[in-house]
């Protein structure tokens, strides 16, 4: 980073009032943390009165995002979970921008795809998956583990889902990398092309779709065949559809994908912490949510005030948006120990803000956490470490936070 | 200090001396019971302290708000035995309660 950055990116030197957190820069350049330290510190309820995405209050502290995130009567999710405003002429719903009751009845229709019985039977799937994609990797070399594990992973990870052909599978990761990048998000992808994606998407899927309404519902384990038979989701209407793809794709893939990269990267950091898990690998369900909390894979969620609402002795008035900071509820100082250190063994691990929490609480969160203690387990068994070589290079976006490029060097045991 | 006895989905019981006032959910993970993971600490927003109660003990506890009710919701495997472990609040009058772990928490 250049020393002109530097300076212009002091938060001690910026007023309060010019603050705008939801600047993806901020992200890309991994400056964002003395942000929201200052917020957090000084002004935890902050409004920015003018951003791209209009002005917005920013909820920076562990408790007060609970407490939003429990009134889901008074902040509603309906128009959108990020900042930016969906246009009107391309609205991808799904029930994660929804409010009860179509949320309820949406959510249910797809759970069971996630229930822990299902989640068994992938078990053993993913693992030979990953296992497969671990054995092919070079030792002693260069290479970015984004594309080759990461992205490998949670994409084949998600054909599994929803019983995507297999070799056409590098198109969910197209598709979802297209749906957030785009430049209403404050991203570098051109709305038009962005649309002209999922349009595609929705094309390849709603082919699926017609050729899962003859499949047997109870033999079939995939996403697909279990929207098109239950009666609350079989006559959705193509953008809904859409939306929930979408969901499932987006919800399942940056997100696990990031937390797979930030995982090796934080073992570089921290060598201590890996050399605790290498000695003990029963250590590795309490680590991956420690990963996930330490990494945050979606630096926030929005919400949206529907009456006048107090906290902490500001007025959030109806109609305002509102973000609820994940990235920085995870380094409260005041609920999280040595907020900053990454510890694989703390005592309440799943105690963090990475998943959200209420009624709109993660859908895939033990999804999430399977496929990184498999990925753990496997790179435990074969390697013994793996170096990070440089600096990552980030994602351009505030509400995804990730890794573009990682390169690592496997050393062998 | 009133005795609430959890049964693990498998069968194992284990008796705990609860203190009056706490939830039962503390009670269990302040006992090491397993079978409950309690993620957001009671807060009655993730619904992993999801437990059963059958009809006669169900019936001397207090009814479950409109929160516990949208977080239980959630759930596809929920019964109508089914109850937040840290929206019942231990005391005298449910000695002997008797909980029942799921096989899952989601
Ligand atoms: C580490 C990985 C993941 C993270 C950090 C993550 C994070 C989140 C967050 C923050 C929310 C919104 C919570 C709120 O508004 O309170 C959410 C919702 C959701 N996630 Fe995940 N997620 C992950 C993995 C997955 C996976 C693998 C799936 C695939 C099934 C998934 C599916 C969903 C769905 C469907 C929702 C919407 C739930 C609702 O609105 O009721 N997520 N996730
Ligand atoms: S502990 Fe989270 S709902 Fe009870």
């Amino acid at each position: 980073m250049s020393e002109a950055v530097q300076l212009e990116r002091n938060p001690y030197a910026t007023p309060l009032e010019e603050f705008d957190v939801s600047d993806a820069k901020l992200f890309l350049e991994n400056t964002h943390w003395g942000y929201f330290e200052r917020l957090r510190k000084e002004d935890p309820v902050h409004y920015c009165k003018d951003s791209m995405f209009g002005p917005y209050w920013s909820i920076t502290k562990f408790n007060d995002i609970m407490e939003i995130e429990k009134n889901h009567e008074v902040f509603s999710s309906e128009g959108g979970i990020t900042l930016a405003d969906r246009p009107s002429d391309f609205n991808t719903v799904n029930f994660i921008s929804l409010d009860p009751p179509r949320h309820d009845i949406q959510r249910k229709a797809v759970t069971g795809v996630v229930a822990p019985m299902n989640l068994a039977k992938l078990e053993p799937i993913i693992r030979a998956r990953a296992a497969q994609i671990l054995d092919q990797l070079p030792i002693g070399e260069v290479f970015n583990w984004v594309e080759e594990v990461s992205i490998e992973l949670t994409t084949q990870m998600l054909a599994i889902l929803f019983d995507f052909p297999f070799e056409d599978r590098r198109k969910l990761t197209y598709w979802s990398d297209m749906a957030t990048s785009g430049e209403l998000n404050g991203g570098p992808t051109p709305e038009a092309d962005r649309r002209a994606a999922l349009l595609e998407c929705l094309e390849v899927f709603t082919g699926l779709w017609n050729e899962r309404v003859h499949r047997d519902p109870a033999e079939a384990i995939d996403l697909i065949t279990m929207m098109a038979h239950n009666p609350h989701t079989q006559d959705m209407d193509p953008m809904e559809y859409l939306g929930n793809l979408i969901l499932l794709i987006v919800g399942g893939n940056d997100t696990t994908r990031n937390s797979i990269s930030g995982g090796v990267y934080f073992m570089h950091q921290f060598p201590e912490e890996f050399e605790k898990v290498k000695n003990d690998r029963s250590l590795i369900p309490a680590m991956v949510p420690e990963i996930i909390r330490y990494q945050t894979p979606l630096a926030y969620m929005r919400r949206r005030a529907t009456q006048d609402y107090e906290i902490r002795g500001k007025t959030i008035k109806e109609g305002d948006k509102v973000a609820m900071w994940y990235v920085s509820a995870n380094r409260d100082e005041e609920v999280i120990d040595h907020p900053d250190q990454f510890i694989i063994d703390r005592k309440r691990p799943r105690h963090h803000m990475s998943f959200g929490f209420g009624i709109h609480r993660c859908m895939g969160n033990r999804l999430a956490e399977m496929q990184l203690r498999i990925i753990w387990e496997e790179i435990l068994k074969r390697f013994d470490h793996i170096e990070v070589t440089g600096e990552p290079e980030r994602i351009q976006s505030s509400f995804v936070k990730g890794y573009a490029t990682l390169n690592t060097i496997i050393h062998a045991k | 200090m009133p005795t609430v006895k959890f049964i693990e989905f498998n069968g194992t019981e284990h008796n705990v001396e609860a203190n009056n006032g706490e939830s039962i959910m503390v009670a269990a993970t302040s006992n090491l019971i397993p079978g409950i993971d309690a993620d957001c600490g009671g807060e009655c927003s993730c619904a992993t302290c999801h437990v059963l109660i059958d009809a006669e003990w169900r019936a001397k506890l207090e009814p479950s708000t409109d929160t516990e009710e949208s977080m239980l919701d959630l759930n596809p495997d929920r019964t109508e035995d089914s109850r937040l472990s840290c929206q019942i609040i231990v005391s005298d009058a449910i000695e002997g309660i008797k909980i029942n772990l799921p096989e899952f928490q989601y």
